[in-house]
């Protein structure tokens, strides 16, 4: 029992991070009709702007000083970040401590303006030309992205670590009446999936409770109509790529403690993220969601040791067989609605 | 005992009954048409003939053998072929391609893997696409890209399509909605030239102009059912149709 | 002749003339210039640019022509390759039968994957086509190691049985070969300062690839590749004309596949290595880059989308900041530096940003690939030459088909 309980934790943190990539996927899906190939590298320019923003703020200068001696017998160079000297050791080491939850707020805006450029740049002429077209074009600039980004950090991972005070472990198994240490979770993973709950309640209810919303909802259902009744919806679904962008970036943002940043993330987590949405269904926010959550857990599940000792390799390959069954068995996937993308 | 026998068809969408009791009998080498007011179920009885929907009881039987649970290509293997309401072409295609298809399609039967002969070799069948592209006015066009055509030619093409396969039943969808009043005499010209060289016909038309002046034998459906079936000149003064398309005691 | 019309005929002999003379027309430059490294003429990258062909003439047979795109053809290209390396190990080193074993396996997994993937259309079979390939390289990786080889990736060995092969004497593993000429056997031809090679195994490449693209002419001009033609047009329509899309898509997924399967066995009998990462969805993406970049659904499109995206990829790969500077050295110092600095992030291991924004240009401006592009600019050419020669408004001719 208390094994299940773990691996269905375990399987949270990487279900969360599929359920917010593949809820922009489907918004922009929904909203635009395009598929966007280059999602996923906007997960990555979100957890690169956590790694640019902890960067940023650990750039120092270099000072000698004369009270030490360094290995060799010189006098010691000492690195002081600017930002230490500006607001004090204190609240400047608490900066550059808590850089990860520091550049959410780095990130909006940041990943606000990709997204408005990549819609008004971009995507915008490819709305009336076949998915295939928009497929190609996204995954271009999916390269793109991805081979800037490695310009600038290289190939290797960045480790970007989460702040002290949140890198413990929760002992589950007590609070949940079991042996203690059977069931141990590291906070962070668990501030991942509050976060991530609260970014998908947070886009439900906007687009639930709100006039824009509406708008938008009502756009995914019937865009032609919507058209019609004189509401400028073009705009709407700028602003919505840009909402889609910024939710894939953040759930960048907060993925990089868990684990270190690459170039190559976004691709990575994109071609999950697609299979999530197929199974979820197609245009289906909350198919997206469930699925995302549904097929991280199964992937923990299938990475025990019992059952690997049964079925070899069956964590490798999990999703992607579960994707096959319910798509032959469920030809819209879990929740998909009927003539969404089908000739 | 007709070419086309629809015997007690039902069909339900959820709480609406679309179809209720359907009975209709096309005799072999007649006109038949299908009319009656918006909703009335004609594009849905259609449907249950060419497999794109299963009615859920009922019997529809063509030349002696049933047309439920038949996948389309085979339905139109046995002959009968359908002109649908928005023309069904292949738009990046040369017209010539469009009827040639269809050509193939009877002559090979469901799937042939003929790819080592030529399309260029196949003269009989060519010969025949531009004998149909003749007959229904687009000769011209032949090399032009269908998807660049006018709607009225889409239509035409489309029957050229149809007609190319010498089919038994041919099935029309308001063949012509959208036209205008030449184009659409033309087309009347032409199907009953169809009709003369024997070709069994059911068509659903809107245009009384069209219906008088092609059917023999027409049913008007009202709400899912059969109200009447009679030859045209007793249809015209018969109340209760008159009450289906004027919505009767409302009035 | 040979079933053609005139017009394929006259671009079949075009193509053959190429591939011939291949050695010459990649090695435009003196051997000892500095415009050496622009020659693609050396037997490796001649071979990829057949062997790519092939793949991409073949992915073009289902993409073009039925639309269906797939996201896994990379697989069969590993599963052709892999049984390649085993033929090679077990039976001889010919490299005939490996080939014939590669596609006929790639066959036969591609009649599965395809059966069950093209239940469905549009965006779920292309997921569906990922999934099976992606599980196919997962699998390469771990459960199949035994067969695979793992990451270490399938190879030879000294003590491999070789049943039809004479007992090797000289203590190393044999060459490929073709009936007892050697793959990488060749000859070299020395004009002036121009050197030319020869090497064997990019003309058995050339033929096979020949082949290749004269049975693909021939499935183009067929009914059956205008049955798969109307598919991509109005498959709906279709089934209403008495025909069943779902064989003649199955037949042109198996057929691709066999296509990937013929490359993956040249793969091996060129190089007779097999390791997993072939099967990877960047290699299925590189595959559809091909087709496009080239025009999928016309005839000669994908194989020089394969070539361009080979040649920049070996090119641009071999720039560095050195030869950049010896480029520029007749500028003045700074505006060297400023050029360096531009062009420096797109070339060496910078040319997937060069790669990324030609395929991005591409998509863009010439949504038919560079066979199209070419024959709109070259029926441009035509009009104003004909307006220029008859001096008033001529005729405007409806661009040529694509070929």
């Amino acid at each position: 029992m208390d094994a299940i309980i773990l691996q269905i934790l375990n399987g949270l943190d990487k279900g969360s991070a599929y359920a917010l990539i593949a809820l922009g996927l489907t918004l922009i899906f929904g909203t635009l009709g395009v598929v966007n190939f280059a999602h996923g590298a906007l997960f990555m320019l979100g957890a690169f702007c956590a790694v640019t923003l902890n960067a940023l703020l650990k750039t120092s200068y270099e000072t000698i000083d004369p009270n030490k001696l360094d290995f060799l017998g010189n006098p010691a160079k000492v690195e002081t970040p600017y930002i230490v000297d500006w607001f004090g050791p204190e609240f400047g080491g608490a900066m550059i401590e808590w850089s990860v939850p520091l550049a959410i707020l780095f990130a909006i805006p940041v990943m606000v303006l990709v997204g408005l450029v990549m819609e008004r740049g971009l995507i915008k002429y490819f709305y009336s030309r076949p998915h295939a077209d928009q497929i190609l074009v996204t995954f271009g600039l999916a390269i793109v992205l991805q081979e800037i980004v490695k310009g600038f950090y290289g190939a290797n991972p960045i480790p970007t670590p989460a702040p002290d005070a949140l890198t413990g472990s929760f002992d589950f198994g007590v609070l949940l009446g079991f042996d203690p240490g059977s069931i141990i979770y590291p906070y962070w993973r668990l501030i991942y999936f509050l976060f991530a709950a609260i970014m998908i309640g947070g886009v439900f209810a906007f687009l639930r409770y709100t006039t824009f919303g509406m708008v938008v909802r009502a756009g995914m259902a019937d865009r032609e109509t919507v058209g019609i009744l004189g509401i400028n919806i073009d705009r709407r679904f700028t602003i919505m790529f840009a909402i889609a962008a910024c939710v894939a970036g953040l759930a960048g943002v907060m993925y990089t403690p868990i684990n270190s940043p690459n170039y190559h993330m976004g691709m990575d987590f994109l071609v999950l993220s697609f299979v999530v949405v197929v199974v979820g269904g197609m245009g289906s926010l909350p198919g997206a969601v469930a699925a995302g959550f549904l097929l991280g857990v199964l992937e923990s599940f299938a990475s025990m040791g019992v059952v690997l000792n049964v079925l070899p390799g069956i964590n490798q390959i999990i999703i992607y067989l579960v994707a096959i069954i319910i798509l032959l068995t469920r030809p819209r996937g879990l929740m998909g609605r009927k003539g969404v993308m089908e000739e | 005992m007709g070419i086309l026998e629809v015997k007690g068809v039902n069909k339900r969408f959820g709480g609406l009954k679309a179809l209720d009791e359907v009975n209709i009998d096309v005799a072999e080498g007649t006109v038949h048409a299908i009319i009656g007011p918006n909703g009335a179920g004609k594009s849905t009885l259609l449907n249950c003939f060419v497999g794109r929907l299963e009615p859920d009881t009922g019997t529809v039987t063509f030349n002696g053998s049933s047309l439920l649970n038949r996948q389309p290509h085979e339905i139109n293997q046995m002959g009968v072929s359908r002109v649908f309401q928005t023309p069904e072409i292949f738009g990046d295609l040369t017209l010539l391609e469009n009827v040639m298809i269809p050509a193939f399609a009877r002559r090979d039967g469901v799937f042939a893997l003929d790819a080592w002969s030529r399309v260029a070799g196949a003269a009989d069948i060519r010969d025949k696409a531009v004998a149909m592209l003749d007959d229904v006015g687009l000769a011209s066009k032949a090399e032009s890209v269908a998807a660049q055509l006018s709607r009225g030619d889409k239509r035409r093409l489309e029957l050229a399509m149809c007609l190319v396969q010498d089919p038994k039943l041919l099935l029309l969808d308001e063949p012509t909605a959208g036209m205008a009043r030449a184009d659409t005499n033309r087309t009347i010209d032409l199907m009953k030239e169809i009709a003369k060289s024997g070709v069994t016909m059911v068509v659903i038309e809107h245009d009384m102009h069209v219906v008088f002046s092609l059917a023999e034998r027409i049913s008007v459906l009202a709400q899912g059912t059969v109200i009447v079936e009679d030859e045209p000149s007793k249809i015209k003064g018969n109340p209760k149709v008159q009450e289906a398309y004027l919505g009767g005691a409302h009035l | 002749m040979l079933g053609l019309d005139n017009r394929d005929m006259k671009l079949f002999i075009w193509v053959v003339c190429i591939t011939v003379l291949a050695p010459f027309i990649l090695n435009p430059f003196p051997a000892e210039s500095e415009l050496a490294q622009f020659n693609a003429g050396y037997p490796d990258l001649m071979q990829r640019f057949m062997i790519f062909g092939i793949f991409a003439i073949g992915f073009n047979i289902l993409f073009g022509l039925t639309g269906y795109l797939s996201f896994g053809h990379a697989a069969f290209l590993g599963v052709g390759s892999y049984a390649g390396v085993w033929m090679l190990k077990l039976v001889s080193m010919n490299v005939i039968p490996a080939i014939i074993i590669s596609v006929i396996v790639a066959g036969l997994f591609s009649l599965v994957v395809g059966y069950i993937s093209l239940r469905r259309s549009g965006i779920y079979f292309s997921i569906l086509t990922l999934a099976f390939a992606q599980m196919s390289f997962a699998l390469a990786y771990s459960v199949l190691t035994p067969i695979t080889n793992g990451e270490t990736g399938l190879q030879l060995a000294l003590d491999d049985p070789r049943i039809l092969d004479s007992a090797s004497s000289t203590g190393s593993i044999p060459p490929t070969n073709f009936f007892g000429i050697e793959m990488r056997d060749g000859f070299e031809l020395a004009l002036g300062p121009w050197e030319f090679v020869f090497n064997f195994g990019y003309y058995l490449c050339a033929v096979v690839m020949l082949v290749s693209f004269y049975l693909s002419m021939r499935i183009f001009r067929s009914p059956f590749g205008m049955m798969l033609r109307a598919i991509k047009t109005n498959q709906q329509r279709l089934r209403y004309t008495g025909k069943n899309p779902r064989p003649y898509n199955l037949a042109a997924f198996v057929i691709s596949g066999m296509y990937a399967g013929l490359a993956g066995g040249l793969m091996v009998a060129m190089d007779p290595l097999a390791g997993a990462e072939r099967m990877q969805w960047t290699a299925s993406g590189e595959v559809v880059l091909m087709t496009i970049l080239g025009g999928a659904g016309t005839l000669l499109g994908p194989m020089v989308g394969a070539g361009v995206i080979k040649y920049f990829e070996n090119i641009f790969s071999k720039i560095n900041d050195a030869l950049l500077y010896e480029w520029f050295s007749a500028m003045p110092e700074g505006l060297q530096d400023v050029f360096v600095f531009l062009i420096h992030p797109f070339i060496g291991k910078g040319w997937h940003l060069t790669l990324g924004i030609m395929f991005m240009l591409v998509v863009i401006f010439l949504p038919g690939g560079v066979v199209e592009g070419g024959q709109r600019l070259a029926a441009l050419f035509r009009r104003r030459r004909q307006s220029r020669e008859t001096d008033g408004p001529a005729a405007v001719k409806d661009a040529t088909p694509a070929e």
